[in-house]
């Protein structure tokens, strides 16, 4: 694929850089307009690319910290009509790859269609959605995803079976998504010899895609981990509960983003 | 089956398994060992002899009398009611920690809304001495304390789910993620036909003891094969399913399927989700739910905390489109008219879940040598404190 053709993700995944910083934040959280603002902060600070989350009330797969989160965001209004009209202004203020993640039902109720459109029209790069499963994805909603050149990011667990993993990798065009543990978010990391074995047998399989690692990643240590073995790791939670807590909270975002990287 | 699940756990659109890489590993392992571990004959020797010796099965089918002379028609009650714990519900808590001790498991997690799901595994995990925790919304705990009390006195730990609108789908959302963080030693046994596949065929399998029973039974007391009418409550759906079941095919029977209105269909506070709610996606399968345009889940409300649930079984929602089946609702006051009626009438006090069904009969017309069954699923021991405020007693 020639450059003009990879969207932003898969542009920074070809140019090789390592250590790469994801942040994971909710969208209309702690306020309704705060998504670009706390865009355009990340991106200053030194993330190397976003993920924004569309809020669910029944979200499976995560902690108390980003359901609380996901709550706040629906409580104050957030939805996807209103995401997609703020993200309009995504691309004047940010340059950085960006991620919609998100949970299924609330993407087929907008449409997958008009999902992948809208996302593609304001400049989103990828989309993780966790409960989607990997053969209805290929029957039904794939064609969307390619048509709009948007990466569909899938999860590896440490329970994942090999065979998944290569045909997870066969299905993935940018990166895959490597949950540290199996558990749900905002769980810290346990760095210990189970970790190093699960990271390493990754690494070992020369995946054609590159491996990004979540869930548990909240200070150095766990970061520094995740990267000494695959392409970088995703903050999530920690994030999230930053916001929460800090009233300028923009003002801060540089130095969060310095605990993991200087 | 004509209306069974395909290959890839589907019923016509509904149903699969949208759950996120975290399941995976568990639900894998479920669909391909469970056909195989329970028509196992060491597996379905213990299942008959557990449902015979320690839950009480067969379950009498009863010519209600006084309900027939009412409604011009031979109805008759499958009395789940008598079963041990109450309901119907043991049926497939059984099943299910059968199934667990041979996958090797060594923790049971459910989910529980009005407690009767929550006491039937406490009961089965004591029963094979398995560690059992119980995710319950924190306002049914308070809503359903008996409930909770057995539980306990059974051994099992109850968890509050904080979380949401701390009822039923919360629970449901904790016991998920419960199994996220233990995904290997734990089983979750889920108490309807909803969920991820495997567990509405699995759930749909062990229920239908009661079809199966009830389909001898006719014949035995009128020497007829098959009823006209077979009438049952839905919540997630698992009485009805299991009601259902063996009659599926015979298209001549009636399926009637009894959702909760609540205060009434477009009073803002209901559970009939065949008619408030659309196509999406709820707790792992694509079936019919109450959503926000937004596609949110809405928290449903019936006095019933048993059909308090914001959809319905994927096999329900395919009975439902296919129009094998009709989904009707009753409020809140035709259900408890209905259970003081069923009392007064034929001597038997019944879950307020199953006076749904028992109310639907006033709005049925019936030729007189019509048989009609109707599941009564539970005993209502645990709603007598709604029943008392009610009428005042």
């Amino acid at each position: 694929m020639t450059s003009e053709l990879m969207n932003r993700l898969q542009r920074l995944f070809a140019s090789g850089k390592k250590g790469l910083l994801s942040i994971y934040y909710t969208a209309g959280y702690p306020t309704l307009n705060s998504t670009i603002d706390i865009a355009e902060a990340l991106e200053k600070a030194g993330a190397d690319f976003l993920e924004i989350g569309f809020p669910y009330s029944d979200p499976m797969a995560d902690g108390p910290t980003i359901q609380q989160s996901s709550q706040t965001a629906l409580d104050n209004g957030m939805n996807l009509n209103v995401l997609f009209d703020q993200l309009g202004a995504l691309r004047k203020r940010v340059s950085i790859p960006v991620i919609l993640m998100g949970y299924a039902n609330p993407m087929i109720q907008y449409g997958v269609e008009r999902f992948c459109k809208k996302a593609a029209e304001v400049g989103v790069d990828g989309i993780i959605v966790p409960d989607l499963p990997m053969h209805e994805y290929e029957q039904l909603y794939s064609k969307y995803f390619n048509e709009n050149n948007l990466s569909n990011i899938i999860l590896v667990t440490p329970q994942t079976s090999a065979d998944r993993i290569h045909k997870i990798d066969e299905l993935s065009d940018c990166f895959i998504y490597l949950l540290s543990s199996s558990s749900i978010t905002g769980k810290s990391l346990d760095v210990n010899d189970i970790v190093d074995t699960y990271f390493r047998r990754i690494e070992d399989m020369h995946l054609k895609n590159p491996t990004i690692v979540g869930f548990g990643i909240a200070n150095k240590t766990s970061y520094q981990k995740a990267c000494a073995h695959h392409h970088g790791a995703i903050v999530g939670s920690a994030f999230v509960k930053y916001l929460g807590a800090t009233e300028n909270y923009l003002d801060g975002i540089s130095d969060f983003i310095r605990q993991f990287k200087e | 089956m004509k209306y069974g699940v395909n290959d890839l756990g589907y019923y016509g659109d509904f149903g699969g398994a949208y759950i996120p890489e975290m399941l995976y590993p568990n639900i894998e392992e479920l669909r391909q060992q469970y056909m195989a571990i329970t028509t196992d004959k060491s597996f379905t020797d213990e299942f008959d002899r557990l449902l015979k010796d320690y839950v009480g099965r067969p379950s009498p089918l009863y010519l209600a009398k006084r309900f027939s002379e009412r409604y011009g028609a031979n109805i008759f009650f499958k009395r789940e009611d008598l079963n041990h714990t109450g309901s119907h519900k043991i049926n497939n808590a059984i099943g299910q920690i059968l199934l667990a001790g041979r996958l090797g498991k060594k923790r049971i997690i459910a989910e529980t809304g009005a407690g009767q799901h929550g006491v039937a595994t406490a009961t089965v995990c004591a029963l094979k001495g398995i560690e059992c925790v119980v995710y319950m919304g924190e306002i049914d705990i308070e809503r359903q304390a008996p409930n909770v009390a057995r539980m306990k006195m059974l051994g099992a730990t109850v968890v509050p789910a904080l979380s949401g609108s701390k009822t039923l789908k919360d629970a449901t959302n904790e016991a998920m993620r419960d199994w996220i963080n233990n995904p290997v030693d734990t089983h979750y046994i889920i108490g309807s036909v909803v969920g991820p596949y495997p567990y509405p065929d699995m759930v749909a399998r062990f229920q239908s003891i009661i079809s199966a029973e009830a389909k001898k039974q006719l014949f035995e007391h009128t020497g007829k094969h098959l009823p006209e009418y077979v009438m049952a409550c839905v919540g997630g759906g698992s009485n009805a399913m299991g009601m259902f079941y063996h009659f599926l095919d015979d298209e001549s029977v009636k399926l009637v399927a009894v959702e909760a209105a609540g205060k009434g269909i477009d009073s803002g506070h209901s559970a009939a989700t065949s008619v408030l709610g659309r196509e999406g996606i709820l707790h792992g399968s694509r079936t019919i739910l109450m959503q926000t345009d937004d596609g949110q889940v809405v928290e449903p409300y019936s006095i019933s905390a048993g059909l308090d649930y914001p959809g319905i079984g994927p096999q329900h929602a395919h009975l439902h489109k296919v129009k094998r089946a009709q989904y009707v609702s009753i409020t809140d006051d035709e259900a408890l008219q209905a259970g003081l009626l069923c009392s007064q009438l034929e001597g038997i006090i019944p879950a307020i879940e199953t006076a749904h069904a028992l109310a639907q009969l006033e709005k049925m017309k019936f030729k007189p040598e019509d048989n009609v069954i109707i599941c009564l699923s539970g005993r209502g021991d645990k709603d007598l404190a709604t029943y008392i405020k009610h009428f005042n007693f």
